[in-house]
């Protein structure tokens, strides 16, 4: 009987999240009807997909708490986009390509994993040397030009759309759906929760801390793979220095979709929703004309904002 | 005499209980007063309202006849009202002297934060305050290297460098060995003599009788009885703070079967330095020691936690390594531990994602899947079973009173159905009722065929409940003493303890 109340409390946690960009995207719609054509709705929403993706990679590495967090989704990316397009074009089919990438970007993740578990080095310091290597090595394989002349059937990955979808936004949902799944109704998800809760008495009670970490880096990894190769397809060329910051547009995506920095708290959904405000800022910003010299400004401040107001929110309800 | 601290139809309500309900409160120059009761009945709130941690609702509080209203601790502070709470607040990586000016330094002239400290002139005060307690350490000993008396005794020197003129302490004594407590006692005592009250909250009721001067029982969020200690009886005050009659001690006639445990020269660090002992079905083993005679460490082996660098451990005759809790689970050994809020809880998650956390892959489909029916079904079982009191089984455990919170850990090893547990101070700042509750269903399951192993530091416990009793110092094992008629004495069980035996053997 209390049950139903209970979660319907919680599961509209997001709510708030929600209403902003709604509010947001209304108050472009009226200042600026090209908001609403489909071209721009389908630029809006490649954007939300990236950003999508990677907050959600990153939800499952802070939730683990003890500070954990990956610094390096924005590298990987460009890491991830060259590796593709110098794959594809030194002969290897698409589908094998993109499969190598993947295991390349999930093998990144368990590097991460063993620094963190094993020999202890914060999460910090390991992913931010990835952030520094992954850049540099993208440079070292490109010498600094783009690999240009991908094969067309690769740029449809994020060119082409389903109903008047763009696949990219497909993906988000698709991957969306499955990590949803993870993190709610298994019993991995439980586990990281307990984790991020309270490390001792998670051991203690016989989850297995250091896989769990483990795996939330190898996700965080995958996804990080998936928006690069995205990426890739979307400037049809390996790129060594596209992605950069989108590190911290996806910390920032998680945390204004209500992920916990202290670990423990997070969801799916909220990472969404919170890259989907980022993504509609940008987007925003140019539908205003506003100056691009000022949107680094503006989104800093509505992220500073927008977290300061749920912790405020959170004290007086809690 | 003279009222130092008085308070007036204190109210204070949280959402959905009142927590204290209109208490007066009197606290008399240089008396030693006892604030009992169980937990849940406000004693907590009660002290946070009056030591400005909490604002009352309605009431009065007035000191030394002056009425006052505290915003913040510091306001009753600076009115000499101190307090020493449960959870002791020291920074760890500081020395001694750090931590008693800490956030009122000494320094040459005017004080701004940016002022030059007078290290000397702290050092000598603190060395003063160390001396007038009668503690050993120097004033640069960092804080880390401290045991947890010579925190305590730190905190109070903190709270003496204020000239408090009351001192609350909340549990004082429930971390600390007897003669650690015995220690306590006397500066309690000294204080008093030098005119200083304190109010003294614990649940060990021998330690109320022998130290107060004055005691009041809450219940409920009232007062419910104020006594003399001349007036007061253990069977008095029991029945004040549950309301009823307590049964204690469950008397049960044991009948051990086979060996489920076996422990063979086990050795770690130099903590556990090895032990050998065997475990069998339907009976009780209690472990006895001080503090850091290796009794948990031993524990904290046989469970996975540290892997052991020399010895075997044998289930039901079998040799098994063990090298994490999900080994130990697997061979459906269960550890209910000292520190609940640390290691047995996760605080952030609800009772029922608690009580189901070792379970999950047995209720779980495929193995991985969480079925949410029977994760309520067994969460509900087993709330019922040990009557939890929360309101649903989705309350977030960290809104629970101290001992529902103890019964959640219990509820967590008891539905993973286990031959051997093992209980690490099961009733460690637990209320007297609760408590009660405790021991009885720790000798049912004795009884039903599990094989128990508890750690009490509390000895009236083990010698009630065990039906053998190994008693630990050092790292060794000094005794395994037979209890199956209860004959055991404190005496003897204290002569093993303090490794007298060992020195007369040697």
């Amino acid at each position: 009987m209390f049950r139903k109340k209970e979660n319907s409390h919680r599961s509209f946690k997001e709510l708030g999240p929600i209403i902003a960009f709604l509010s947001l995207a209304a108050f472009t719609a009226v200042l600026n009807p090209r908001f609403l054509t489909p071209f721009n709705l389908q630029t809006l929403g490649r954007q939300i997909a990236i950003f999508g993706i990677l907050a959600i990679g990153e939800t499952f590495v802070i939730m683990a708490g003890g500070g954990a967090i990956d610094l390096s989704p924005g590298s990987m990316i460009a890491l991830t986009g060259v590796m593709a397009a110098w794959l594809m074009t030194h002969g290897v089919p698409v589908s094998v390509s993109a499969l190598l990438i993947l295991a390349f970007s999930i093998g990144v993740g368990v590097w991460h994993g063993f620094f963190v578990t094993r020999l202890e080095v914060p999460a910090f310091i390991v992913t931010l040397g990835t952030l520094t290597i992954a850049r540099g090595m993208s440079a070292v394989i490109t010498r600094g030009w783009p690999i240009i002349g991908l094969p067309s059937s690769f740029l449809k990955l994020d060119q082409g759309s389903i109903i008047g979808i763009p696949i990219p936004v497909w993906i988000l949902v698709l991957l969306g759906l499955i990590m949803d799944f993870f993190l709610r109704k298994t019993i991995f998800g439980k586990h990281l929760r307990a984790v991020g809760g309270n490390e001792t008495a998670a051991r203690f009670s016989g989850v297995n801390v250091n896989r769990v970490r483990m795996i939330t880096f190898m996700i965080s990894g995958f996804m990080a793979g998936i928006a690069g190769l995205i990426v890739a397809a979307r400037l049809s060329q390996g790129q060594p220095g596209v992605g950069s910051m989108y590190e911290l547009y996806a910390i920032a995506s998680a945390v204004i979709g209500g992920t916990s920095l202290t670990g423990g708290e997070g969801s799916v959904l909220g990472s969404i929703v919170g890259a989907s405000i980022i993504s509609l800022l940008w987007n925003a910003l140019v539908m205003l004309n506003v100056s691009t010299y000022w949107h680094n400004v503006v989104i800093g401040m509505v992220i500073v904002v927008a977290v300061t107001l749920d912790v405020l929110r959170k004290r007086i309800r809690g | 005499m003279k009222t130092v601290l008085r308070a007036r139809k204190i109210l204070k309500r949280f959402p959905g209980v009142v927590a204290v309900n209109g208490v007066d409160f009197e606290v008399y120059e240089g008396e030693i007063l006892s604030l009992v009761g169980e937990n849940g009945a406000g004693k907590s709130t009660l002290i946070k309202i009056l030591t400005g941690v909490l604002q009352p609702d309605s009431g009065e509080i007035e000191v030394m006849g002056e009425k006052v209203s505290f915003k913040s601790p510091l306001d009753a502070f600076s009115k000499g009202i101190s307090v020493i709470h449960q959870e002791l607040s020291l920074a760890e990586n500081l020395t001694v002297v750090e931590n008693v000016f800490l956030a009122s330094e000494v320094t040459r002239g005017r004080r701004t934060l940016f002022s030059r400290v007078s290290m000397e002139e702290m050092n000598s005060r603190t060395k003063e305050l160390l001396s007038t307690i009668k503690a050993r350490f120097e004033p640069d000993t960092l804080v880390s290297k401290l045991t947890t008396a010579e925190k305590q005794m730190v905190e109070i020197c903190k709270a003496l460098s204020k000239k408090p003129k009351v001192i609350f302490m909340d549990e004082p004594t429930s971390a600390l060995t007897i003669s650690e407590v015995k220690a306590l006692f006397e500066v309690i005592r000294d204080l008093k003599r030098r005119g200083i009250s304190i109010v003294f909250v614990s649940h060990r009721i021998e330690e109320i009788l022998e130290i107060s001067d004055r005691i009041i029982v809450m219940r409920d969020g009232k007062r419910v009885a104020t006594m003399n200690r001349k007036d007061a009886t253990v069977d008095y005050l029991i029945k004040a703070m549950v309301g009823r009659e307590v049964e204690f001690f469950p008397r049960v006639d044991t009948n051990p079967g086979e060996v489920i445990l076996e422990v063979r020269n086990l050795k770690w660090r130099d903590r556990v330095k090895g032990v050998s002992f065997e475990l069998r079905r339907g009976e009780v083993l209690g472990f006895a020691g001080l503090v850091g005679a290796g009794r948990t460490e031993t524990m904290h082996l046989i469970f996975g936690i540290e892997e052991p660098e020399e010895g075997e451990i044998f289930i039901k005759g079998k040799k098994v390594e063990i090298r994490s809790p999900r080994d130990a689970i697997k061979l459906n050994i269960g550890l209910i531990p000292e520190d609940r809020k640390l290691q047995g809880l996760i605080l952030t998650m609800s009772v029922k994602d608690n009580i189901v956390m070792p379970s999950l892959r047995h209720i779980s489909n495929f193995g991985w899947i969480l079925n949410e029916r029977a994760e309520e079904k067994l969460a509900e079982e087993y709330v019922n079973l040990l009557k939890i009191k929360t309101p649903f089984i989705h309350q977030i455990s960290e809104n629970l009173s101290g001992g529902n919170q103890q019964k959640i850990v219990l509820a967590k090893w008891l539905s993973t159905n286990s031959d051997i547990l093992i209980f690490d101070e099961p009733t460690k700042g637990i209320d007297v009722a609760t408590k009660a509750e405790i021991h009885k269903m720790i000798r049912e399951l004795a009884s039903s065929g599990k094989g128990v192993i508890m750690i009490s530091s509390e000895l009236p416990e083990i010698l009630n409940l065990s039906d053998r009793v190994v008693v630990m110092w050092e790292g060794r094992i000094t005794a395994i003493l037979d209890n199956s008629n209860r004959q055991l004495t404190q005496e003897e069980i204290m002569y093993h303890a303090s490794g007298q035996s060992k020195k007369v053997m040697v």
